[in-house]
C-alpha cells in the first residue's frame, strides 16, 4: 500500500499533517506521539517579531466544536529558528512553517529569512486568521488583495508556497483561483469560521475578543464543501482541513479533492488523533483494495 | 510516550451541594504532585474539550486519585452521575504543582477559596512545615475541613458569616492575627489578588495556583495564558501558559 502524496514536488510519507496553531511547534506533543509518523508538521504561525496575542479568555467550547481567539501569539522568527526548528529537524517528517504578518513587508521578512533554512519543506501563508485586527485576514477576503500578497511572497520565497484560505468569503473558488493565478503552489483550507458565543448567565461575551474562530467536528461539512469547490476551481493541490477526527473524515476530504489533510482541534481532544487518522486511512485503503492513495484524490462520483 | 488512559471510578459522593468527591483507580496516581491537575474527558462528544480538574489527594499506595470538583455545566454534570466501576478517560498529571519542598521547617499558610480548596489537601499531607490552613467558603456548606484538620490548624471564613470569620480568607488571617513566612494559595482571582498584595507587603513568597479557560492542557494551543512581569523564556513575550508553565506561579511573577 502506498500512502504517499506529493504537493508542489514535496513528497509526504502519508497525507496527514497538523493544522497550524493546534500543535505548537511540535515540541509540546512530542511527548504524546511519535512525530516521525506524521506526513508533515505545520507549525504555529511565525511572525518577524514576537506577538503577545489577545487577552483571555481565548477559548470557549460550543456544541461539537470550539471557538478560539488566540491572536497569533508566537515567540517570533529568531526564537523559532534557534529553538523550534532545530527540534523539528530531529524527526523524519516534513516541516511546513506557517507565516503570519501585519504588512506585506512583515510576511516577506519571514519568508526571506526562512529561505536560508533547508529543513523547511514548504511555507504556509496565513492570510485567514479571523482574530487579529491588522494583516492576516485583511489579505484573505478580497481576490485582489490575496493576489497581490501571493505575488509578492512568491517573488522572495525559496520554498513552495501554500496559501491558507479563509472560509469567511462569498466564493471560495474565486479565492483559490486568485492564489493560483498569482503563483501559489498550493492552497490549504479551511481556516476557522468566525463565530461568537455569549454567556447568558453573566450576559458577557465568552471570549475577550468577542468573536473567535470556530473549529472542530461542527465545521466539517462546510469544510468538505469548500475543499470540493476549491479543488474544482484550481489545478494546484488543495490541502483540506476542518473538524477531521477519524480516518473516515480524512477520506471524505481526499475524495472531495484534497491531496493532503490536516488535523486541528481534535489534537486537543486526543493527542493521538493524527496517528488514528493515519491508521484509519490505511484501514480504508485495505478494505477497498486501494493500492495508491493518489487514486482517492478527487475520486468522488455522481 | 504519555497518553490518555482509562481510569475506573472507585466511589463518588456529594460533599456539599454541587461539590462532588470522586476517587479514580489509576496507575498515574504515583506520578502526581500536589497542585497538578488531570484532564477529564466527557463521553458526550458534543462537549469537545477536556475538563481540567485539580488533584485533591493521592492514595497512599499511589494507585488512586481523589478529585473534588464543583458541578458547573454539562461536562461536570456528566461526571457527577458516574458510579463505581464506570470508566473515564483522563490525561495527566498535568502542570507543575506546588513547590512544597521550599517550606521545610517554615511557618506557612495554605489558603483555599471555594473549589480552590481541594489541592490544599495533598499539599498539606506532604508539607513538613508549621501549617495554618485558611479556608474560604460562600456559606455554611463546608467541605474538606475535617480532612485538612489532620494536617494543621484550620481557620474558616464564610462570605455570609454562617461559619468562622465573616468575609474572605484574608479577613480570617486578620481576625486571628496569623503570620507566615510562605504562602500557598488556590482560589478565585479576587482572593489571589489579595494574597499577592499581602505577601508583597510582608515581603514573603506566595505560590498561587491559577485557572483559565483551556483547550489542550499540554502547552500547545496557547489558550490559557497569564500576563507575566518579565518576558517568559518559553513564549518570548510577557505571557506564560497556565497549563504547563503553571498552574502554580510565584505571585510576584504574574500580573493578575
Amino acid at each position: 500500500m502506498n500512502t504517499q502524496t506529493t504537493i508542489a514536488g514535496v513528497t509526504l510519507k502519508n497525507p496527514v499533517m497538523t493544522a497550524s496553531g493546534t500543535f505548537g511547534s511540535g515540541m509540546e506533543y512530542s511527548e504524546y506521539l511519535d512525530l516521525n509518523r506524521l506526513g508533515a508538521v505545520v507549525t504555529k504561525g511565525v511572525s518577524n517579531v514576537p506577538w503577545p496575542g489577545n487577552p483571555t479568555p481565548r477559548v470557549a467550547e460550543v456544541y461539537g466544536g470550539m471557538l478560539n481567539a488566540i491572536g497569533l501569539q508566537n515567540p517570533g522568527l529568531d526564537v523559532f529558528r534557534k529553538r523550534d526548528l532545530p527540534f523539528l529537524e530531529q524527526f523524519d517528517t516534513k516541516v511546513i512553517v506557517n507565516v503570519c504578518g501585519k504588512t506585506v513587508e512583515d510576511y516577506v521578512a519571514v519568508v526571506e529569512q526562512l529561505g536560508e533554512e533547508t529543513s523547511v519543506a514548504m511555507l504556509e501563508i496565513n492570510v485567514s486568521c479571523p482574530n487579529v485586527k491588522e494583516g492576516a485576514i485583511a489579505f484573505g477576503q478580497k481576490t485582489e488583495a490575496l493576489y497581490g500578497i501571493t505575488r509578492e511572497i512568491k517573488r522572495y520565497a525559496k520554498q513552495p508556497v501554500i496559501m491558507k484560505l479563509s472560509p469567511n468569503v462569498t466564493d471560495i473558488g474565486e479565492m483559490a483561483k486568485a492564489a493560483e493565478a498569482a503563483g501559489a503552489d498550493a492552497v490549504s483550507l479551511i481556516n476557522t469560521i468566525t463565530g461568537m458565543k455569549i454567556d447568558i448567565h453573566r450576559r458577557r461575551f465568552a471570549l475577550a475578543n468577542r468573536t473567535g474562530g470556530l473549529s472542530g467536528p461542527a465545521i466539517k461539512p462546510v469544510a468538505v464543501r469548500m475543499v470540493y469547490q476549491a479543488a474544482q476551481a484550481v489545478k494546484i493541490p488543495v490541502i483540506g482541513m476542518g473538524g477531521i477526527a477519524t480516518g473516515e473524515d480524512a477520506v471524505e476530504f481526499l475524495l472531495a479533492g484534497a491531496s493532503a489533510v490536516s488535523v486541528g482541534a481534535m489534537n486537543f481532544v486526543d493527542p493521538l488523533t493524527t496517528i488514528k487518522v493515519i491508521e484509519g486511512i490505511e484501514a480504508y485503503m485495505e478494505q477497498y483494495h486501494i493500492e495508491n492513495l493518489s487514486d482517492l484524490i478527487g475520486a468522488v462520483e455522481g | 510516550m504519555k497518553q490518555k488512559q482509562t481510569a475506573r471510578v472507585i466511589s463518588q459522593r456529594e460533599l456539599a451541594p454541587g461539590i462532588l468527591d470522586m476517587w479514580l483507580d489509576t496507575e498515574l496516581a504515583v506520578q502526581a504532585r500536589p497542585g497538578q491537575f488531570l484532564n477529564l474527558y466527557t463521553k458526550d462528544k458534543s462537549l469537545l474539550l477536556p475538563r481540567p480538574i485539580s488533584i485533591c489527594e493521592v492514595r497512599e499506595d499511589g494507585r488512586a486519585l481523589r478529585m473534588v470538583y464543583r458541578i458547573v455545566g454539562k461536562g461536570t454534570g456528566e461526571f457527577s452521575r458516574y458510579r463505581e466501576g464506570d470508566p473515564i478517560e483522563i490525561l495527566g498529571p498535568l502542570g507543575n504543582g506546588f513547590p512544597y519542598e521550599k517550606s521545610v521547617g517554615k511557618k506557612v499558610f495554605l489558603m483555599g477559596g471555594g473549589i480552590g480548596i481541594p489541592p490544599m489537601l495533598e499539599l498539606a499531607k506532604r508539607l513538613k512545615a508549621e501549617k495554618q490552613i485558611v479556608l474560604g467558603y460562600r456559606n455554611g456548606d463546608l467541605f474538606l475541613g475535617e480532612d485538612l484538620e489532620k494536617y494543621g490548624r484550620v481557620f474558616v471564613a464564610t462570605e455570609d458569616g454562617s461559619a468562622g470569620t465573616k468575609g474572605n480568607v484574608m479577613d480570617a488571617v486578620r481576625e486571628n492575627g496569623l503570620e507566615a513566612e510562605l504562602i500557598y494559595a488556590c482560589g478565585p482571582l479576587p482572593m489571589l489578588r489579595a494574597v499577592k498584595a499581602f505577601a508583597a507587603e510582608r515581603g514573603i513568597p506566595a505560590y498561587i495556583s491559577l485557572e483559565e479557560r483551556m483547550a489542550c492542557g499540554v502547552g500547545a494551543c496557547l489558550g490559557c495564558v497569564v500576563k507575566t512581569r518579565a518576558v517568559h523564556p518559553h513564549t518570548n513575550v510577557n505571557n506564560a501558559r497556565i497549563c504547563t508553565d503553571g498552574p502554580v506561579f510565584e505571585a510576584g511573577e504574574v500580573e493578575i
